[in-house]
């Protein structure tokens, strides 16, 4: 059973500009917002299986939505996220009281080493990814290597478009992978084609890597991406994957779709 | 020569997610060099890697690009300390721990900043100006009390050479000394090094002077023609010997003998060996070389070219010297002084049949100054070419015969 963190839109606007995708005049559909949300929810719970545990959300922190910035679970040990960006510094405190409220261990990272959580850390159970350059820094996977002993290969994020690995590389359960190759240097590239068979790499189109369409989450054989996504769907399907496609564009106005609004935590 | 250059560390996955690749990548796509000087690799896959790197640039302002390209990829610079700083205790006494130099390019950190040592030369301690920000080296015997002397290793970095640029012997020395080389490419590069040298001198362009160090065997095996035109046509600039090479060359002039032996007839000739006697004598009455030779007393040979040429000429002397003559500086520390202070500007130094010579004047040379030492014994070029240096060139050979075939390669038709 997967278990994901999630936090309801009550607050959710866009207050700032930290990414190209914001733009305070490009207002968002409160009520269209919470829609989407709540569909969201139901695909996870009802047609995935997912438990979902729901975080209060806060007036005046608009980006709480975003759970996958929370940090990053590891067993009982969760690492609470240190953001670039003064702007959502402001949820690190939230996020770590969640966390040991829950009764997680939780260690921190030094202040000033930028760390977004599983927006950057992903990874099959051997061999985790970090995305770096654009709000994660890559010290802190060296740090992250040495307290869990993993592998983290960093891979340089070159698209400010794509400003969170989430938004242009999704690990899937069979060990395949789902992103989006110019969003990465060409070293990171590299890294990626050798260590994944051709077979096992799922490339969407521009346009829907565009719509987010690597912004997925995979529980089991089941894959909920954002709605606009059809060759990116077939992909999956081609592969045995079910995929599940549900509208979140008032959230991709703030830069997220699906994976962004949830944090796996088993 | 400012040499910029940082060390950074690079930590993590660095080698399978081509990381490392990518930093040397960008130094190098940059324009900078580098010397991966420690690199740990991690055991197991999940065990993480460690790599030193020693980052190098023609400026500053470039080493500054370069470390600003390769920060956000995980190279941090490695904190660097300031060097340790004592007071000397006394005059002519070095404080304990006291760092001794080498003869390669020296920066010292004060105040946060590298600072290149001046004068650069093996077996000195280092004064460091903490106001001015510079540093220099300083001779035991000439350290005063209170002076703020370096100690310990910290905060020093001695840069190594780089190869030079010019592809010529001087470029690929690898501290080999034989007597089975052919001498012919050496000496021919030694001769464009001179006709180079000579350019830039007569232009005026700084460290284009050519030094001879040499022994009186110039005289006696007879290189003193081809020696005396090498400083005629101005490719030498600065003269060091003893008392002998100077004496012998002007026996020549007055007796047409070096010690005692008569240099057309090639033997003994009757009371020859008071000829030096009488030469140095013969000097010392008229009050120096120079004016022995303006009043044309002395009219031939090395000395009275370097006289015409206006050579500075160091002449250091030893313990078993006859008279000296007059200039010969007797005090060994003040002829080390004077040695050192002709050091300055020098674009080549060639060290040509004499042991104490060549030794004393290969401990003050910069290692980043190219020298040829020749001898006929081959234990002299080697002991200079341990030094260590790319840029000394060791030709186990006569030095007559060395003198001619150079003068000849530049022109001399005797």
């Amino acid at each position: 059973m997967s278990r994901l963190l999630v936090c309801p839109p009550d607050y959710f606007s866009i207050e700032y500009e930290i990414n190209p995708w914001m733009r305070r005049s490009n207002a968002v559909n409160s009520d269209e917002a919470v829609r989407q949300w709540h569909h969201l929810m139901l695909v996870l719970e009802q047609d995935v299986g997912a438990v979902l545990e729901r975080m209060k959300p806060v007036p005046g922190l608009p980006d709480l939505v975003f759970t996958a910035n929370a940090g990053s679970v590891v067993g009982g040990t969760a690492v609470p996220s240190r953001f670039r960006y003064p702007e959502r510094q402001r949820e690190e405190a939230y996020f770590e009281d969640w966390f040991r409220e829950q009764g997680y261990e939780v260690v921190t990272l030094d202040p000033g080493n930028f760390f977004e959580g599983a927006g950057d850390l992903l990874g099959f159970p051997d061999t985790w990814f970090g995305g770096y350059r654009q709000r994660s820094d890559i010290r802190v996977y060296s740090t992250l290597s040495d307290w869990f002993h993993r592998e983290i290969i960093p891979l340089e994020l070159v698209d400010n478009r794509f400003y969170h690995l989430d938004t242009c590389l999704c690990p899937l359960s069979g060990g395949d992978l789902l992103y989006f190759p110019p969003a990465f240097d060409r070293y990171g590239q590299e890294v990626l084609a050798e260590r994944i068979a051709p077979s096992k790499r799922l490339v969407p189109p521009e346009a829907e890597a565009l719509r987010f369409a690597c912004n997925a989450v995979c529980v089991g054989t089941h894959v909920v991406l954002p709605a606009g996504c059809p060759e990116t769907e077939s992909l999956l399907t081609s592969r045995g994957y079910v995929p599940h496609s549900v509208p979140l564009d008032e959230f991709m106005k703030s830069g997220g779709s699906a994976k962004c609004l949830t944090l796996a935590l088993d | 020569m400012l040499h910029d250059q940082e060390t950074v560390l690079l930590q993590g996955h660095i080698i399978d997610s081509l990381i490392l690749a990518k930093v040397l990548d960008t130094i190098l796509m940059m324009g900078g060099t580098f010397d991966l000087q420690d690199m740990q690799i991690g055991k197991t896959r999940e065990e993480p890697s460690r790599a030193k790197i020693v980052v190098r640039a023609s400026s500053a302002k470039l080493l500054s690009e370069i470390l600003h390209a390769i920060q956000p990829h995980g190279a941090s610079v490695e904190s660097e300390r300031d060097c340790r700083l004592s007071a000397a205790p006394a005059d002519g006494i070095f404080p304990d721990e006291f760092y001794a130099t080498t003869h390669l390019p020296t920066q010292v950190r004060v105040r946060d900043k590298w600072v290149e040592v001046e004068g650069i030369e093996m077996d000195l301690g280092i004064c460091v100006d903490t106001v001015r920000l510079t540093a220099r080296t300083v001779p035991m015997g000439e350290v005063k009390r209170g002076d703020q002397v370096v100690i310990g290793r910290e905060g020093v970095r001695v840069i190594p050479l780089q190869r030079p640029r010019d592809r010529d012997v001087f470029s690929f020395m690898e501290s080999q000394v034989s007597s089975e080389r052919p001498h012919g490419r050496v000496i021919s590069d030694i001769a464009k090094r001179l006709v180079q040298l000579r350019i830039g001198f007569r232009e005026g362009k700084a460290g284009s002077k050519a030094l001879l160090a040499g022994g009186p065997a110039i005289v006696h095996a007879g290189g003193r023609e081809a020696l005396t035109w090498l400083i005629d046509e101005e490719f030498i600039q600065v003269l060091f010997c003893g008392n002998a090479l100077p004496a012998h060359d002007m026996e020549v002039d007055l007796y047409g003998t070096s010690l005692g032996y008569g240099h057309a007839a090639g033997r003994v000739v009757p009371h020859g060996h008071e000829h030096h006697l009488r030469t140095i004598n013969r000097i010392r009455a008229i009050g120096s070389i120079e004016a022995a030779v303006r009043s044309g007393v002395i009219k031939t040979g090395i000395m009275a070219a370097c006289v015409r040429r206006g050579v500075h000429v160091v002449m250091a002397g030893t313990i078993r010297d006859d008279g000296p003559l007059p200039g010969v500086i007797t005090d060994s520390l003040e002829a080390q002084a004077a040695m050192r202070a002709a050091i300055p500007g020098i674009g080549l130094a060639m060290l040509v049949a004499s042991t104490l010579h060549a030794v004393a004047t290969g401990n003050l040379l910069p290692a980043t100054t190219p020298s040829v030492c020749v001898d006929v014994n081959p234990a002299v070029p080697t002991k200079l070419a341990d030094r260590g240096s790319f840029q000394a060139v060791g030709l186990v050979m006569d030095a007559a015969s060395f003198l001619r075939e150079l003068a000849r390669e530049l022109g001399w038709r005797p």
